[in-house]
């Protein structure tokens, strides 16, 4: 095949088609950039994940003297030593569990204090009225359950904790986000395959001429097809890589600069430039790809041997 | 060469056939002119030869293949072996007219050497040394279907299939154009030719064929355009 002959005519095509073109670039674009978040989306909500679930416990809170009078399930008053050992003994016992650390009173109030600093709710509370916990880390943090209903309404105890509950939330926020764009992405997905399709069309209309004549002398229909394909692959790998510098643009403001969630949740380990730079390929690949076989299928319907 | 048995070819939402049972051979090196009124058959004729359409019944062999047996990725390399011509050239009007020659040997994928040896060839062969860079616009009619005569037989084709070439021409260019033919047939290529033109056929006293509603009726050496009495 005559590389200068198949390009010239891919130039042709596209300048011809330019408004068409320019909406291929644009859905493709934005497709495959949602497409993109949403992968970093669910990378980011996995390594949070492995990151926190190995950091939270289930804390099995003990009554206080305070408690005594306002919980009903401290009504038998405040934890005594024999209880205490009790429960750290029964909780070594258990398979599921990793490790028991018990945090006291003081250790709490001290605890309270470092998260808390000055705020004016930190100045009131005293070491009297924070809780005695045993933190229980388990070798499998789905297993809470387990632990829940072995403690829970025990004497001396005031409530069993499972602290994935707070970052439950957050993730299912995540999680629903990343559905929803998934969920565009599809739209936008069916909405530049409908733009491929019908710009092959009209291109494949505007050059019967051209297609007429090649077919009868005997060009193969690959040869006729190539163009077509090509214009549409070039496109879209126009498409892809606008995609790819939104991603990039994205990551660059949302997490270190503009919004710069990095400075104002310093908590949470976002994704690395290399998570992103590790989608670019597949979201290139997808971008070429997607459309040429779009016009292929396109093709098969308007130029017949 | 050219070979039907018993073609009938009968298209869908039409309740006459448009090619009833003909059977008939043409040789290498013949010039067979198609005749008939119009609806007669011809069309689809020529469409099978090219195998744009298959047969509904019978069998059509072109270049000793049965077109019904051949499959559709095979069909552009039959088509190479035959050249075509319309009444209305279809030339490229955005090419000059050595590119529109070019254009059928470079969608082949013919090294570009070869081309430029073979294109002002052919224009000289068809008269048209010296207008290589001119427009198709800028060309009179008979000029253009020189072209396009070019362009059909750039590529040497075994068999040459005509649809009325002279249609849109006025007699003494029409004239002009059926000597061109008449040279290429020489050069050994089967010339197929439909037509409704009654002097061409008459003077040129070659093989005559007539359609009529689809039917064969009649196949004449050296015949003359309507019947003889």
């Amino acid at each position: 095949m005559r590389a200068q002959f198949v390009l010239s005519e891919i130039g042709v095509g596209l300048r011809r088609n330019l408004t068409m073109t320019f909406a291929v670039i644009v859905s493709v674009a934005l497709s495959l950039a949602l497409f993109g978040g949403a992968l970093l989306m669910r990378e980011q909500v996995s390594t949070m994940k492995d990151y926190w679930y190995d950091k939270v416990n289930v804390s099995i809170f003990l009554c206080n003297k305070a408690d005594a009078a306002t919980a009903a399930k401290c009504a038998k008053g405040a934890v005594t030593g024999q209880q205490k050992e009790q429960i750290e003994a029964d909780l070594r016992k258990m398979d599921i569990v990793e490790s028991v650390q018990h945090e006291s009173a003081d250790q709490a109030f001290k605890h309270y204090k470092e998260q808390y600093g000055d705020t004016a709710i930190a100045s009131v509370v005293t070491p009297d009225q924070m809780q005695e916990s045993f933190r229980v880390k388990l070798k499998d943090p789905e297993k809470y359950k387990v632990v829940a209903t072995a403690f829970a309404g025990r004497d001396g105890v005031e409530s069993v904790q499972d602290q994935r509950n707070i970052l439950q939330n957050l993730f299912d926020l995540m999680n629903g986000m990343n559905i929803a764009a998934l969920g565009v992405m599809g739209l936008m997905l069916i909405i530049a395959l409908m733009l491929i399709v019908n710009t092959v069309r009209v291109s494949a209309f505007s050059r019967r001429r051209e297609t007429g004549i090649m077919r009868l002398v005997g060009a193969s229909s690959f040869y006729i097809q190539m163009p077509f394909i090509m214009e549409a692959a070039f496109a879209g790998l126009l498409g892809g890589g606008v995609a790819c510098v939104l991603l990039l643009v994205g990551r660059y403001f949302l997490i270190d600069h503009g919004i710069a969630l990095a400075e104002k949740m310093q908590l949470v380990n976002f994704i690395g430039w290399d998570a992103v730079l590790a989608k670019l390929p597949l979201v290139i690949a997808i971008g070429l790809l997607m459309p040429a076989v779009a016009a292929f299928v396109a093709l098969r319907k308007y130029l017949k041997v | 060469m050219i070979r039907f048995d018993n073609v009938s070819k009968s298209y869908p939402k039409q309740s006459r056939p448009a090619l009833r049972d003909v059977s008939l051979e043409i040789e290498k090196g013949e010039f067979v002119f198609l005749v008939g009124s119009s609806g007669s058959g011809k069309s689809t004729f020529l469409r099978l030869l090219l195998r744009e359409e298959r047969a509904s019944q019978g069998q059509v062999h072109v270049l000793g293949k049965d077109l019904a047996r051949l499959s559709n990725w095979k069909v552009p390399q039959m088509r190479r072996q035959l050249g075509t011509v319309f009444q209305d050239f279809r030339l490229l009007p955005n090419k000059t007219v050595a590119e529109n020659v070019a254009f059928a040997q470079e969608v082949i994928g013919k090294p570009r050497g070869e081309i430029r040896k073979a294109v002002p060839q052919v224009l000289d062969l068809v008269g048209l040394g010296g207008k290589e860079d001119r427009m198709p616009g800028e060309l009179s009619g008979g000029e253009q279907q020189r072209v396009a005569i070019a362009r059909a037989f750039v590529n040497r084709p075994m068999l040459l299939i005509a649809d009325e070439p002279t249609g849109n021409l006025d007699p003494q260019t029409s004239v002009g154009i059926m000597k061109l033919l008449d040279r290429i047939n020489r050069t050994g290529t089967t010339v197929v030719m439909a037509t409704h033109d009654q002097n061409i056929v008459d003077q040129m006293r070659k093989r005559v064929i007539e359609l009529e509603k689809g039917r064969l009726v009649r196949d004449q050496a050296r015949g003359v355009y309507g019947y003889q009495h």
